[in-house]
């Protein structure tokens, strides 16, 4: 009789986390649909409400320069180029100085001096970027332009229209490109470091183990080990770059209307040029071939994203052959 | 303690293993050269202190293998002669390590080149996610071998010597990971031997395997005795009893918590004669 009872409370017991477990997975599921139906909605409204543009322009809109709201021609190639050539510097920048700073603070980095700059890092990324965008135009730009495009423009620059000048103004896309750097530098340095840190130390141990230096381990056990985690990290910093809109408005020059054949000439970037015409749209022609940038913005980012995916998908592989493929 | 249950103690021991008739052809060894010496040497992490004073020998061409319970400091042992715990802040060692008579912890030692004289061998199958042949041609590059047809010959010659070959001719450039933990295992003895060492390290290199394999490995370091020093580390007695010239046995200070060499001496005398209580107490499993 005892035994029947605390049969059935168990039996009870069972079903209640049965229960629970359906919940669970009902109110989960519910979430992750959001994200699903979130990503719809922006993609919806983007599309309906570039369509007056959509039908104007058609395709053409992405390979077609100029920016004239009162004649309503509109193209949208030199926001293309900007975002993807600003973004790309970048990248180049930040990429190899955010592993290296990554690389420092997990594995070579004295023990007492790692909290205190693994927080300035952190620090760094937490910074509005408004802030970025003033110090780039009061410090960096001046210095820049007289520095190093002037310079450059001068000698290099006579032969290599990528770098040729005028540099009066200062504002480009060079500098642009050397701003998002800096603000996606914390961001790759810190996840670098943080896949570092998961790699484990028998792998570290068994390249010492046959001969090896600190560099050489580096190299060849402990990034092949992360590749998968770092380039995870380089693309959260170029989509960090690419959605950019307040630093790089304020140093990139605002040049809407055609593609400057050097990279210190001015430009323009799909989030900035959305960002500042957007208030002062008063047609709905202007306003829709605004959206459809943002429409375009989207696009080149879903792209960046599956690319990145690809990448990683293909880091994790292991070896051709292996018997994981 | 009686004589007679020793005697069982180790009988059993050797009955089980045909391996074991090999490595009892040799029961003299105090006539090889010592090839690594420890004079009263102590290791300290930080201010505690791990190990203190010990003192023995590792002949060349023979199996050296140190036992005791855990914590006893036989890894830190292990480990300090490749100075492995270089990685670990706040760690040295102290006192007199010598390999062929130049201290392991002197100024004028550089550690990666030592490491290039010991290799070693870990607990748990460390393999890179590489190919087979790259986890081997690795530390074979970083040696400095870079011709591609004596590069292939080398691992194919120490795939051989870890009787891995046969098993893995024909995917030597898939993943290593595809592999048994055995067949790891035995691989990571050939990424250890590819270099030419002249100490081979083993740390408990056979905890993670199942008989079979662990058989498997213990046959190929008394193949191996003819050309390497070997040191093992192990958790398992019977594998000390039919697997090594010579052993050495750790305990804990029960004060002072630090690792302490009990008894060392030929592998027969400490399983059927030993001298001291606590060794006898350990080796017929009459401890913890």
């Amino acid at each position: 009789m005892a035994q029947a009872e605390r049969l059935s409370t168990w039996q009870t017991f069972q079903q209640r986390t049965k229960h629970g477990d359906v919940i669970f997975w009902l109110l989960t599921l519910f979430f992750a649909l959001m994200v699903v139906a979130l990503v719809a909605a922006v993609g919806y409204v983007a599309w309906v409400g570039s369509s007056e543009a959509r039908g104007r322009f058609g395709l053409s809109f992405l390979f077609k320069t100029g920016w004239d709201p009162n004649a309503q021609n509109f193209g949208a190639l030199p926001a293309i180029y900007g975002t993807l050539v600003s973004s790309g510097i970048a990248l180049l920048i930040a990429g190899p100085l955010g592993i290296l700073i990554g690389v420092f603070l997990s594995e070579l980095c004295p023990q007492r001096f790692k909290s205190p700059l693994s927080f300035m890092v952190e620090l760094l990324a937490a910074i509005p970027s408004v802030i970025y965008g003033m110090w780039g135009v009061f410090v960096f730009v001046p210095f820049f332009r007289s520095w190093v495009a002037a310079p450059i423009a001068k000698s290099v620059g006579k032969s290599f229209p990528l770098l040729a000048g005028p540099v009066a103004a200062g504002r480009g896309l060079m500098v642009a490109g050397i701003i998002l750097a800096i603000m996606i530098l914390p961001t790759i340095a810190a996840i670098t470091r943080d896949v570092l840190a998961v790699v484990p130390n028998h792998q570290r141990e068994a390249m010492l183990a046959v001969g090896a230096t600190r560099w050489e381990m580096i190299r060849k056990a402990v990034l092949p080990y992360a590749r998968a985690g770092i380039i995870g990290g380089l693309m959260l910093g170029l989509g960090r770059a690419l959605g950019e809109t307040m630093a790089a408005l304020m140093v990139i020059g605002s040049v809407k209307d055609k593609i400057s054949t050097s990279l210190f000439g001015g430009g323009i970037t799909a989030a900035s040029l959305v960002a500042s015409e957007l208030p002062n749209a008063n047609d709905s022609m202007h306003e829709s071939t605004l959206i459809l940038i943002a429409l375009v913005l989207f696009g080149i980012t879903l792209c960046v994203n599956a690319f990145a995916r690809l990448l990683v998908w293909q880091a994790a592989r292991g070896p051709v052959g292996s018997a994981r493929s | 303690m009686s004589e007679a249950r020793l005697l069982t103690n180790t009988n059993s021991l050797r009955r089980n293993v045909a391996v074991g008739a090999l490595v009892r052809e040799r029961e003299h060894t105090d006539t090889l050269a010592h090839k690594l010496e420890a004079k009263n040497f102590n290791f300290y992490y930080g201010t505690f202190q791990a190990l203190s004073d010990i003192s023995m020998v590792m002949r060349e061409h023979s199996i050296t293998a140190i036992i005791g319970p855990s914590g006893c400091g036989k890894s830190t042992l292990l480990r300090a002669i490749n100075r492995m715990h270089d990685q670990t802040p706040g760690a040295r060692g102290n006192g007199q390590l010598m390999l062929d008579g130049q201290n392991i912890y002197g100024p004028e030692t550089d550690a990666v080149l030592l490491r290039r004289r010991i290799g070693m061998v870990f607990q748990r199958p460390n393999v890179f996610a590489k190919s087979i042949f790259d986890n081997i041609a690795y530390g074979l590059r970083i040696a400095g071998w870079h011709d591609r047809k004596q590069l292939a010959a080398r691992v194919e010659q120490c795939l051989r010597q870890a009787a891995l070959w046969d098993e893995v001719k024909d995917r030597l450039h898939s993943s290593a990971l595809g592999l048994s933990g055995g067949q790891q295992q035995r691989l990571c003895i050939a990424r250890a031997i590819a270099p030419r060492p002249e100490v081979l390290l083993m740390d408990e290199p056979c905890s993670a395997l199942d008989p079979i394999a662990t058989l498997k490995v213990e046959e190929l370091m008394l193949e191996l005795r003819r050309e390497y020093t070997i040191v093992i580390v192990t958790h398992n007695m019977q594998q000390a009893a039919r697997a090594s010239d010579e052993t050495a046995f750790m305990l804990m200070d029960p004060a002072t918590r630090s690792g302490q060499l009990i008894e060392f001496g030929p592998t027969n005398r400490i399983f059927t004669n030993p001298q001291d209580k606590r060794t006898e107490d350990y080796v017929t499993g009459q401890f913890g």
